[in-house]
């Protein structure tokens, strides 16, 4: 699931840096007509729309390093589709931004809830919640049978 | 005297798309889930509530701001130093407000994740 919301949020970002390119190729006079001004413009907001919805269930800083994906598919669409040069340089920013946005993909939690400040100690909760989770099952299930 | 001005207009873009993002991330907390919400109410009742709310509006508010000072600061410095400074200045200020305002919980593994991704974008807009 959130792998298809990233998908599709990564997708319309992608579309609206894409369009924003296409956008300084043209002169600005004439934008304003260009259908492709129109599309980027649509794209722009499906991509704030879901940029919207992202944030709604997930971090900021989640969400936020996720959406600079965005930046490596453009120049990896530069490098196939538009056939432009793409230095060193900028395979090893594609790089870092990856390895960073892998980072936290494979992070703890997706969305901290308020009440669930206890994910603050990620390694110490998860062998302290267990035994916590028995006990409040020991202490429920009496009182289950007294009921 | 370009270059003061130059970072100046960077400044106030990293300060304002800052602000935006921190305060549409706390309007769409208080909105709550959307997909959640978009079964329950339907979508025009999420979107009339998203628009309703004054942190998103306050945040819509502070992008335009940053979008106008970027236009600023390309018409004093170059794309390839303005572009690049602001956008991986942002993703740092971001993480350091998140933290403060919006009490996220940015562990290690979000700082450098934040780090690397600033450092990539400065790389892939240099």
């Amino acid at each position: 699931m959130f792998a298809a919301a990233g998908d599709s949020m990564l997708s319309h970002g992608m579309k609206q840096t894409g369009s924003i390119s296409l956008n300084h190729l043209q002169g600005v006079i004439f934008a304003i007509l260009n259908p492709w001004v129109a599309i980027g413009i649509f794209l722009l907001l499906a991509f704030f729309a879901t940029y919207m919805t992202a944030l709604s269930w997930a971090d900021l800083t989640y969400v936020l390093p996720a959406t600079s994906l965005g930046y490596v598919i453009l120049a990896l669409v530069a490098k196939f589709a538009l056939h432009e040069q793409v230095s060193p340089m900028r395979w090893m920013g594609i790089a870092l931004i990856t390895g960073g946005v892998g980072f936290i993909a494979g992070g703890p939690e997706l969305t901290k809830h308020g009440e669930g400040g206890a994910l603050g100690e990620l390694p110490a909760v998860p062998p302290a919640k267990s035994p916590l989770l028995a006990e409040d099952a020991r202490n429920g299930a009496p009182s289950g049978v007294e009921l | 005297m370009k270059g003061i001005y130059t970072w100046g207009a960077i400044l106030v873009i990293v300060f304002a798309s800052v602000v935006g993002d921190v305060l549409l991330a706390r309007a769409m907390k208080q909105v709550g889930d959307v997909g959640e919400l978009r079964r329950r109410v339907g979508v025009l009742a999420v979107i009339g509530r998203t628009l309703g709310n004054s942190s998103f509006l306050l945040g819509v508010a502070a992008m335009a701001v940053a979008f106008f000072s970027l236009l600023f600061a390309l018409s004093w410095g170059d794309v390839s130093l303005v572009a690049p400074a602001a956008a991986s200045l942002t993703f740092i200020g971001n993480a350091v407000a998140a933290k403060i305002f919006l009490h996220e919980r940015v562990d290690r593994r979000r700082w450098i994740a934040a780090s690397l991704v600033a450092a990539g974008v400065a790389l892939l807009a240099g």
